[in-house]
């Protein structure tokens, strides 16, 4: 598709209909608005449990104006898989001659923790579908505790900030690249604040035969503690401070496709969000800057392999 | 709604799409987006990173907003290149 124009796009019917119960500024919906309006109405989705199958699906009422299937909060790589199984045996038989988009969504608490196991199991099967992580850094529909995606240094109630731990004292756990290393053809990391970028590995993760993966950072007002008006600012500032490269691993190789001109100290994004307030704090700046090294060194980690070809 | 939980479909089906339209959001908000619609240029962007797809598209054009669903945010506000939407607080 190449360069994706909006004008066009908003022309289109909307996928993702108005009137569900999400917090005023989720960066969630966004994303699925953003995914939606590249994928078409030719698409099934299927939802692990998380913020946005309660949000967007509360009996008798339904957000999408496409098949959706809402699963248990681990298995959704396994239903989607079992679904485009079913898909090929029937066009197999003629029954179905269109091409249909599958796409499972989870949070990181359905991607990162819980649903890993089903997620790595259809990588390795190789079925011809789309995950897609919202990951927003910590179970935040059930009061904002702590994953394996949430940030070094974060505040959640599960890592409270105080005067025994500083907030969460361990690293994120990097999936784009435990998904990489399954080999499969396209593994991505977006942000909705570059949404071209993000749309555009959509459309190129779902033009692609066999499983990709795209995880995208889904700012989250009530979790970062930031104001409503600035998820966009946030999502689009932690990639000008490194925080959240934008890449893709496309069969192996790995290719840098934000480039900010002019990059930020972390500090900046530290700055705009409360779970990170406790930082500032004369004793707590040490943790300022072992995360600026620790984003800089997986910065120069990414152009490495990029120089590399690798 | 159905009447009892006998008419209610098995397995908690939805038959029909995009029904969240019927429940309005719109009373959430504190703050409503205003348009100047002398300074839109129709670029989209508010529609593109508006979470409740509440900005109304007509042909193409930017007509302003479902205040039915919209929960005033404000991110349409701050992204707005020529500064066409401002927040006002919802009076009552």
């Amino acid at each position: 598709m190449g360069v994706i124009d909006i004008k066009k796009i908003a022309r289109t019917e909307q996928l993702f209909a108005p009137g569900h119960r999400a917090c005023a500024g989720c960066g969630a919906t966004i994303i699925i608005r953003q995914v939606l309006s590249v994928a078409g109405k030719d698409t099934v989705v299927g939802f692990a449990t998380g913020c946005m199958e309660v949000v967007s699906t509360i009996f008798p009422y339904t957000a999408w104006e496409v098949p959706f299937l809402h699963v248990a909060f681990e298995n959704v790589a396994a239903a989607i898989s079992g679904v485009e199984t079913a898909y090929r045996a029937l066009k197999k038989k003629g029954k179905i001659k269109k091409k249909i988009n599958f796409i499972a969504f989870g949070g990181d608490g359905g991607t990162y923790d819980i649903g890993l196991q089903a997620l790595s199991g259809a990588m390795e099967r190789g079925h011809d579908m789309l995950y897609i992580c919202y990951d927003n850094g910590a179970y935040m529909n059930t009061g904002i505790q702590r994953s394996s995606a949430t940030p070094f240094g974060a505040h959640t109630t599960t890592s409270p900030a105080g005067k025994k731990i500083p907030g969460k004292m361990q690293w994120r756990k990097d999936l784009t690249e435990i998904i990489a290393s399954h080999g499969v053809p396209y593994v991505a990391q977006a942000s909705p604040g570059y949404y071209q970028d993000l749309m555009q590995k959509v459309d190129k993760a779902l033009s692609i035969e066999g499983p990709a993966f795209i995880d995208v950072l889904s700012p989250c007002p009530l979790g970062w503690y930031y104001p409503t008006k600035d998820t966009i600012k946030v999502a689009k500032l932690a990639v000008e401070t490194k925080y959240w490269p934008l890449y893709e691993v496309e069969n192996g190789v790995h290719r840098v496709t934000v480039k900010p001109r002019k990059f930020k100290p972390v500090e900046d994004w530290l700055k705009m969000q409360g779970r990170f307030r406790h930082l500032f704090k004369e004793e707590n700046k040490w943790m300022i800057e072992h995360i600026q090294k620790e984003v800089d060194r997986r910065w120069e980690k990414l152009l490495k392999l990029e120089e590399a070809g690798l | 709604m159905k009447e009892t939980w006998k008419e209610l479909p098995i397995g908690a089906i939805i038959k029909e799409p995009g029904t969240s339209k019927r429940f309005e959001t719109g009373d959430w908000r504190t703050e409503r987006p205003v348009l100047d619609p002398e300074k839109c240029i129709h670029c989209m962007f508010c529609w593109i990173y508006c979470p409740d797809s509440s900005i109304k598209v007509e042909d193409g054009k930017m007509e302003g907003f479902l205040y039915e669903y919209c929960k005033g945010c404000g991110i349409c506000a701050e992204m707005c290149p020529t500064k066409a939407i401002t927040m006002v607080r919802e009076e009552v």
